[in-house]
C-alpha cells in the first residue's frame, strides 16, 4: 500500500503554467522529499497529489488505481499543513479523532486509536487542551496525530517545520524520521530546506520552475549532481563555482567544488586567495576567500585552521571531487 | 510594553483619567440619580443623593404604558438584525470563500449604499409607507432597519469569515469531511463568534436608530427612540419620570455595548481599524 | 477550491443581499429624483404638475437653505474638532498605566450607546435647562445669571450634545490605533533621543493618522444626518438658527407637505454626502487586500 505514480501531470492556473509536465514514481514505504526554491511548484505538486487542486492534464495513480478525479477524502492520504490547520474550537482529542468521526468509526475504536497515536507522539497529557493552549511543537504533533490515526496509504507534509524555531526543528525532524521507521508508510515531504531533504529522505526530488531537475538518494545527488542547479542547491555551504581559465584547463565551462573538498595550505596550492572572514567554530573552520582574479568562495577545513583576515591561503580541489559543467550547466 | 512607572506617576494618571471619565459619564449618572428622586427633589437644585424611590419607574409604566414601546424596540431591533443576518451570512460567506474579481467592487458598492443620507429618500419611503399601509407597523420598520444595516452586517461578517484560514477547510476535506460536515463541524463553530458580535453590534445600532423610527411610526409600532422623542417638551413628563424612562431605554443597550467594545470599532469602521 | 460548482453556488448565495440592496438604492433614489421635478404638495392633491428646475431654484433662492448649509457645516466641523482633539487627548490618557482602566474605558464610551433623543433630552432638561439644569445650578452657585442655552446659543448647544455622543467613538477608535503602536519603535525613538513631544508628533500622530481619517470620515457621514437631537431640543429654531439641511428637508416634507421641494433638497443632500463618501471609500478600500 502506498505507491504513487504521476504520469505527465500538468497544472496551469489560467494562462500561467505552474507545472509543465511531471512524471514520477514513488514506491511503497519510501520517504520522498520535494525540494526546491520557493515558487518552484513543489507545494502545488503535493496539493495535486492530495486532490486539493485539480490536475489540468495527466494522471495520478495511487496503488495502481487512477485517482485523478477522486476527491481528497477518497484518496486515502493524510496531510500535515504548514500552519498545522488544527480546528481551534476542538480539543486535541477531538482534533485527532475528527477524521475517524468522518469515517463513522465507532466511538470505542476511535478512542483506542487516539490513545495509541497520543502515546506515540507524547500527547497523552494534552488530550483535553485546545490547540491555542499548546506550543508550536505540540501543535505540530497534534497535526501529525490527526494524520496517523487514519492509517493512510501515504502521508503528505507541506513544509511542516517552517513555523518552528531552529532547535525544535531539529527535534521534530528526528521525530518524523523515527515515525517513518516505525510506520513504514509512504511519506511525501515538501521543503525548501536542503538540510531537511538530505537528513530525512530516501529519495529527493529537486524541482525548479515546475520541472524535475533530478531524482535520487541524498548521497547520489551529493556525489553526482546532474547539473549546476542541483549542485548548487544540495550541500551546505553551497558549492563554489569557478569559471574561466581554471575551468577551461579542465575542459569545462565551469567547475564546481564543495567547500569541504579543498586541501588548504598557507604555502602552496592550485588556487591562491586572500582570507576575508574566518569563522572558527572549533570543529570546523569556514573561510571566505577572495580568489586571485577569481570569484569569492567559501572553503571548509576540518578542526582548527589558524588563519585570519588578510592572510594568504592556497587551495587545491581534492582528487575526483571536482564537478565539471558545460555551457548549459549540465554535468560533463 | 510593560513599562515600569513610579507609583506616584500612576496615581497622577489615575486621578486625571477618572476625572475625565466621570465628567463624560456625568450626564448619564445624573439621569440615573434623578430617576431615583421624587419629582419635588428633582427640581429643587443640584443634589447627588436621591431618596431612592422607584415611584417614577412605576409612574412611567402606569401613565404611559412603557412596556409597549419597549417591546417594540426589542422586536424591531432583534427582528431586523436576524433578518439581516439571514440575508448576509450566505452573501458574506460566498464573498469570503469563493471571491471573484468583482467581489471587492460589490463590497465597496454595498458600503456606498450606507452612505446615502436617510433624508434623501425620506419622501419616497414616507409615501410608500403611507400608501401600502406599512406606516406605524412593526413589520415595516423591521424591514426598513434591516435594509439600512445590511451593508454593515455583510461587511462585518465578511471581515470575520476572511480570517478563517483556508488550510483548515482543506484539512477537513483531507480528513474526509463532506461539504455538509465541513459546514457543521468546522466552519460554523469557527464562524459563530464573528456572527455573535455582528448580531450584538447591529442590535445596538437598530435599537438606537432614531430618524426612521420617528418618521415611520406614531403610536402603535413606536419603539423607545420614537416614544422618548415625543416628550421633547416636558409638560407631560417631569424630570424624575423622564429620567426613569431614559434609564430604562438606554440600560439594556448600554450593558450590551460594554461587552462589544472591540467589535464596535471593527464594525463601525468597516474593518479599517481593528 | 474554485470549481465551477462552488462558483454557481456562491453566486446564488450572494444574490439576495445584492438584489435587496440594489432595489433599496435605486427605487427610492429614482423616486426622489423624479419627485424633485414635480410640483407636488400633499395638501393640494390633484394639482401635481411638472416643475422642471423650479424646486431646485426655489431651494436655492430660499435664505433658509444657505443658513441650513452653513449650520450643517458649522455643526459637522465643530463636532469633528471637539471629538478628534478630545479623542486624541483622552485616548492618550487612558492608554497610560492607570488603576481601574477597564472601568474608565466603560465610563468613557457609554455616551455612544445612548440613543439620540435620550441624549438630547438629558442635556436639555438635566444639564442645560435654564432653571433646573446643572449648568444653571453652577451659575447660581457663583452668583451669575443662568444661560438659556437653547435660546441664546442654539447651534452651540446642539454641537455640545452631539460632540458628547461622538466623543466616545473617536476615543475608542483612536485608543485602538494607539494600542497597536509598536512599543519597540517608541523605545528606539527614546534611544535616539526624541523628546516626549517629538515622539508624539513624529511617531504617535503619524501612526494614528489613518484612524483619525477614518474617524473624521465616518463621523461626517453620520453628522450630516443629525436630526433627532434638533427635533427634541430646538426644533430648528429660533428661526432657522439651528436648522441643518436634514432638518430643513424634514420640515419641507413633513410639516409643509412639499414633496417636490423636499425631494430636491434630498438630491442636494445626496451630492453633499457623496463628496464625503468618495474619500471614505478610498480610505477603507485600501484596507481590503
Amino acid at each position: 500500500m502506498g505507491s504513487i505514480t504521476l504520469k505527465s501531470v500538468r497544472k496551469a492556473f489560467g494562462e500561467v503554467e505552474v507545472i509543465p509536465g511531471v512524471d514520477l514514481e514513488i514506491n511503497e514505504g519510501e520517504f520522498v522529499v520535494f525540494v526546491g526554491p520557493s515558487g518552484c511548484g513543489k507545494s502545488t505538486l503535493l496539493r495535486l497529489i492530495a486532490g486539493l487542486e485539480d490536475v489540468t492534464d495527466g494522471q495520478i495513480m495511487i496503488d495502481g488505481k487512477n485517482v485523478t478525479d477522486a476527491s481528497p477524502a477518497k484518496r486515502g492520504l493524510a496531510m500535515v499543513f504548514q500552519s498545522y490547520a488544527l480546528y481551534p474550537h476542538m480539543s486535541v482529542r477531538k482534533n485527532i479523532a475528527f477524521p475517524l468521526k468522518m469515517a463513522k468509526m465507532p466511538e470505542a475504536e476511535r478512542e483506542k486509536r487516539v490513545q495509541h497515536a497520543a502515546g506515540i507522539l507524547n500527547l497523552t497529557d494534552y488530550l483535553d487542551r485546545r490547540p491555542g493552549q499548546l506550543s508550536g511543537g505540540q501543535r505540530q504533533r497534534v497535526a501529525i496525530g490527526r494524520a496517523i490515526v487514519r492509517e493512510p496509504s501515504a502521508f503528505l507534509f507541506d513544509e511542516p517545520l517552517s513555523n518552528l524555531d531552529a532547535a525544535l526543528r531539529v527535534n521534530m525532524r528526528v521525530e518524523i524520521s523515527e515515525l517513518h521507521k516505525k510506520l513504514a508508510t509512504t511519506m511525501i515531504y515538501v521543503t525548501h530546506d536542503q538540510v531537511e531533504a538530505m537528513t530525512m529522505a530516501d529519495k529527493i526530488v529537486v524541482l525548479r520552475a515546475g520541472r524535475i531537475e533530478q531524482v535520487g538518494s541524498p548521497l547520489e545527488l551529493y556525489r553526482s549532481p546532474a547539473n549546476r542547479f542541483v549542485g548548487g542547491f544540495i550541500g551546505s555551504p553551497n558549492m563554489n563555482f569557478i569559471e574561466g581559465e581554471v575551468a577551461a584547463k579542465m575542459g569545462a565551462h565551469a567547475i564546481g567544488v564543495r567547500p569541504e573538498h579543498f586541501h588548504m595550505s598557507t604555502s602552496d596550492g592550485l588556487l591562491g586567495g586572500t582570507v576575508g572572514v574566518a569563522e572558527h567554530l572549533g570543529s570546523d573552520t569556514f573561510l571566505h576567500i577572495d580568489l586571485d582574479n577569481g570569484p569569492h568562495i567559501i572553503a571548509r577545513a576540518e578542526g582548527e585552521f589558524p588563519v585570519h583576515h588578510g592572510d594568504r591561503v592556497y587551495l587545491t580541489p581534492q582528487e575526483g571531487r571536482v564537478y565539471r559543467f558545460d555551457q548549459n550547466g549540465l554535468a560533463i | 510594553m510593560a513599562r515600569a512607572v513610579s507609583r506616584n506617576t500612576k496615581i497622577g494618571y489615575t486621578i486625571a483619567a477618572w476625572f475625565v471619565a466621570l465628567l463624560i459619564f456625568f450626564p448619564i449618572l445624573y439621569t440615573i440619580i434623578t430617576s431615583l428622586k421624587t419629582e419635588q427633589e428633582a427640581i429643587s437644585g443640584f443634589n447627588l443623593i436621591p431618596s431612592f424611590t422607584l415611584q417614577s419607574y412605576e409612574d412611567v409604566q402606569s401613565q404611559y404604558n412603557y412596556i409597549r414601546p419597549f417591546m417594540n424596540s426589542v422586536i424591531i431591533a432583534v427582528g431586523s438584525t436576524i433578518l439581516a443576518l439571514i440575508v448576509a451570512i450566505p452573501a458574506a460567506w460566498a464573498m469570503a470563500f469563493s471571491p471573484t474579481k468583482r467581489t471587492k467592487d460589490i463590497l465597496m458598492w454595498m458600503l456606498s449604499t450606507k452612505m446615502m443620507p436617510a433624508v434623501a429618500v425620506l419622501v419616497p419611503i414616507y409615501l410608500i409607507f403611507l400608501r401600502t399601509g406599512l406606516m406605524d407597523t412593526r413589520i415595516g420598520l423591521t424591514v426598513m432597519l434591516m435594509l439600512i444595516n445590511l451593508p454593515i452586517v455583510v461587511w462585518m461578517l465578511y471581515t470575520y469569515f476572511r480570517e478563517i484560514p483556508g488550510e483548515i477547510l482543506e484539512a477537513a476535506r483531507m480528513d474526509g469531511a463532506t461539504l455538509g460536515q465541513e459546514i457543521v463541524y468546522v466552519l460554523t463553530p469557527m464562524a459563530v463568534p464573528g456572527i455573535a458580535s455582528t448580531l450584538l453590534l447591529n442590535i445596538i445600532l437598530a435599537w438606537n436608530e432614531s430618524f426612521w423610527t420617528i418618521q415611520l411610526t406614531t403610536t402603535n409600532a413606536a419603539p423607545l427612540s420614537a416614544f422618548i422623542a415625543s416628550f421633547s417638551s416636558p409638560q407631560g413628563l417631569f424630570w424624575a419620570k423622564l429620567s426613569a424612562a431614559s434609564v430604562m431605554a438606554i440600560a439594556p443597550i448600554l450593558i450590551m455595548g460594554w461587552f462589544s467594545q472591540k467589535q464596535l470599532v471593527r464594525g463601525l469602521t468597516f474593518g479599517a481599524v481593528k | 477550491m474554485a470549481t465551477r460548482q462552488t462558483q454557481s453556488l456562491a453566486r446564488l448565495m450572494r444574490a439576495p443581499a445584492i438584489i435587496l440592496l440594489l432595489i433599496w438604492m435605486l427605487v427610492p433614489l429614482g423616486m426622489t429624483l423624479y419627485y424633485s421635478f414635480l410640483n407636488y404638495n400633499l395638501l393640494s392633491p390633484g394639482t401635481t404638475s411638472w416643475a422642471g428646475w423650479f424646486n431646485y431654484q426655489y431651494f436655492y433662492t430660499d435664505p433658509a437653505f444657505f443658513q441650513s448649509i452653513w449650520n450643517t457645516l458649522v455643526l459637522v466641523l465643530g463636532v469633528l474638532l471637539i471629538t478628534v482633539c478630545g479623542g486624541i487627548a483622552i485616548a492618550l490618557l487612558i492608554d497610560k498605566p492607570i488603576f481601574g482602566q477597564g472601568i474608565v474605558r466603560i465610563l468613557v464610551i457609554s455616551p455612544f450607546f445612548v440613543m439620540p433623543p435620550v441624549a438630547a433630552l438629558i442635556w436639555k432638561n438635566m444639564i442645560m435647562h435654564p432653571s433646573y439644569g446643572v449648568f444653571a445650578d453652577i451659575a447660581k452657585f457663583f452668583g451669575a445669571t443662568p444661560v438659556d442655552w437653547f435660546a441664546q446659543y442654539p447651534l452651540l448647544s446642539i454641537i455640545l450634545i452631539v460632540a458628547w455622543q461622538w466623543l466616545p467613538f473617536a476615543t475608542l477608535i483612536l485608543l485602538t490605533a494607539l494600542q497597536s503602536l509598536d512599543g519597540e519603535q517608541v523605545e528606539a525613538a527614546e534611544m535616539d533621543g526624541a523628546s516626549a513631544f517629538a515622539r508624539f508628533t513624529h511617531l504617535t500622530l503619524p501612526h494614528m493618522s489613518r484612524a483619525i481619517t477614518v474617524v473624521i470620515l465616518i463621523q461626517t457621514i453620520f453628522l450630516l444626518g443629525v436630526y433627532a437631537e434638533i427635533l427634541v431640543t430646538t426644533n430648528g429654531g429660533p428661526g432657522y438658527a439651528s436648522t441643518n439641511l436634514t432638518y430643513l428637508i424634514y420640515r419641507a416634507a413633513r410639516l409643509n407637505f412639499d414633496i417636490g421641494g423636499a425631494a430636491a433638497g434630498g438630491i442636494i443632500a445626496v451630492i453633499l454626502a457623496n463628496i464625503v463618501a468618495i474619500f471614505l471609500m478610498r480610505a477603507v478600500g485600501k484596507n481590503l487586500d
